[in-house]
């Protein structure tokens, strides 16, 4: 379960820079939902996420994470909890390491770190296991420096690590947005089938309305630091891009601006 | 031909020095290039290293223990950098130079004065450079050969283990780091410790080889050591991957700078300025892969043969 509770965030604060983000946003999630999240340039979809994950520390207002109020911890405390994947496909591997080396620092999230091997032999007949899932070719290649891997790999691999310990919940800002169409495909497959595995509680931000209203349970719509659509269920299913649009319109009395987000399928 | 001689007659000399810098500069690699930090801290744990070893020697101590204080004081002397880096946020650089600076009031205050001898004909040491032409442990050769060779081993162990690992992706993605849990404040400050842990107990040596610790030897350290750092690289980068080869190829860069030295000194050049040739050396190696970089960016290969129209 996840419950944020009235959290406001504003940047810059008494600067010509002031920028309220989060304006007391509230959001349960229940366990195994699935929610994907759109809105516009500035909207505070990142920010909402990067609260969670303690990348900032909020101004007021709670973050519960499966019963634990982790609202004070620091970032890489709350990891314990969290799997997370960046939209830049840089952020979420060490490109100076093996490909082994970084799923083996995945797979002691959470743990304390002592002077144990960094990475067994049993650990590397499981990962490449789980490398051949993906289909990628990654399964031969464990030794091989991240750096010198696609984006669309380093995505793929960024959503193992973050899922290789089941986190109690997968935050993923917009990792598939800067893949071509056809990678991106491919890592938002591959990420379908992993949470649908683990039955993983996840939030994922989109700028592609399709695959919001396509994939998971729930969407939920953004504008001004607020949530201001939220969609469950069989209401969700039968959304369209139409209605979609109408209904931002309605609730944020405006038209939809962003330069991102794409309405063709 | 006389020049030759005298070169082959100063070379076990310059290649004890080269090792022992060579501890030296393995600290620094793993700051400036396992945290990417250029930590300048070492300047002043160097000579701390010495001054410690020094002062436990004249006073009776076992000079194992006298190197192992050494090497615990290059921590302390670490943490503090770490400290004001991560607790109060201070870029590191400047950490390191505030260290540095309090480190040679430190340094004064172990020694007492700013210059400490000890002599080998009337203290017992582990190494001289009076021995470097014996045929026996005690040669500088020797027993700095096979402590480079054991730290080298427990450098390479450390850094595979998961603690190792998380200081090494510290370095590598800080991001990445934190969302895989690992707190990174704590890493650098580890880093920081052991980079100059060793670069005090390398200092600890230097003073046993050349019998006397000074409050001003730590002086353009960080400079040696990453021009030992990069001429490793330039030289053997290309073939050594694994990491305790890369170790052994600072620690070669190390000997093969003292060696060079050696020579400009041997062929006549003012030892005033070597400080200044040093500074120079390391400013164009470091200038190098940018200039690389510039110049493929502004002259494109042009496209030769055929019409350049359909």
């Amino acid at each position: 379960m996840l419950d944020v509770i009235h959290v406001e965030k504003t940047f810059n604060p008494g600067t010509i820079n002031e920028k309220k983000a989060l304006n007391g946003i509230n959001l349960h999630l229940d366990e195994g939902d699935f929610v994907t999240v759109i809105g516009g340039n500035g909207a505070g979809k990142s920010t909402m996420l990067n609260m969670i994950a303690g990348v900032y520390p909020v101004d007021c207002g709670s973050i519960i994470v499966d019963g634990v109020d982790v609202t004070r911890l620091p970032e890489y405390k709350r990891a314990k909890y969290l799997g997370r994947v960046f939209q830049d496909p840089m952020t979420g591997t060490a490109a100076d390491m093996q490909i082994e080396e970084n799923l083996a620092l995945a797979a002691r999230r959470g743990k304390r770190r002592t002077l144990r091997k960094g990475i067994t032999s049993k650990e590397r007949k499981e990962y490449q296991e789980l490398l051949k899932i993906l289909g990628l070719g990654l399964e031969n290649r464990l030794t091989a420096k991240v750096g010198l891997l696609s984006g669309g790999q380093r995505q793929a691999l960024t959503l193992l690590m973050a899922t290789l310990k089941k986190p109690k919940l997968l935050l993923l800002d917009e990792h598939t947005a800067a893949l071509d169409p056809k990678t991106a495909k491919k890592v938002l497959d591959i990420t379908e089938e992993i949470v649908a595995k683990d039955n993983l509680m996840t939030i994922m931000i989109t700028h592609n309305m399709a695959d919001a209203i396509r994939v998971g349970n729930r969407l939920i719509m953004m504008h001004e630091g607020q949530i201001i659509v939220d969609v469950k269920g069989e209401e969700k299913k039968k959304l369209t891009i139409e209605q979609l649009l109408q209904m931002f319109e309605v609730a944020s009395g405006s038209q939809f601006t962003s330069d991102k987000v794409m309405l063709s399928k | 031909m006389e020049i030759f001689s005298q070169l082959l007659n100063a070379l076990p000399g310059s290649v004890s020095q080269g090792l022992i810098w060579g501890i030296m500069a393995i600290g620094v690699y793993l700051t400036y290039r396992i945290l990417d930090v250029a930590d300048l801290t070492v300047d002043g744990s160097f000579a701390t290293g010495g001054a410690v070893a020094v002062v436990l020697i004249l006073n009776g101590c076992n000079l194992w223990v006298a190197m192992l204080a050494a090497f615990i004081a290059g921590l302390l002397a670490g943490a503090i950098t770490g400290l004001l880096h991560t607790l109060m946020g201070i870029p590191p650089i400047l950490a390191g130079i505030l260290t540095q600076l309090s480190l040679y009031s430190i340094n004064l205050k172990i020694m007492g004065r700013a210059n400490l001898s000890v002599n080998v004909n009337q203290t017992d040491l582990l190494i001289s450079l009076r021995w470097v032409k014996d045929f026996a442990v005690h040669n500088p050769l020797i027993t700095v050969g096979i402590v480079l060779a054991l730290l080298i081993g427990a450098l390479y162990w450390f850094f595979g283990t998961e603690m190792g690992c998380a200081i090494r992706a510290t370095g590598a993605n800080l991001h990445m780091s934190r969302a895989q849990g690992i707190n990174t404040n704590f890493n650098k400050v580890l880093g920081i410790m052991i980079s100059n842990g060793l670069v005090a107990f390398s200092g600890a040596f230097l003073c046993q080889y050349q019998g006397f610790a000074d409050v001003k030897m730590g002086q353009g350290a960080i400079v040696i050591g990453l021009a030992a750092v990069i001429i490793g690289e330039a030289l053997l980068g290309k073939i050594f991957k694994n990491f305790a080869l890369r170790l052994l190829s600072v620690a070669i860069g190390s000997i093969i700078y003292y060696i060079v030295i050696q020579t400009v000194v041997t062929l006549g050049l003012d030892a005033n300025l070597l400080k200044l040739l040093s500074a120079v050396i390391v400013a164009v190696f470091l200038a190098v892969p940018y200039w690389k970089r510039q110049y493929s960016q502004t002259h494109m290969k042009k496209w030769k043969g055929g019409k350049a129209h359909a």
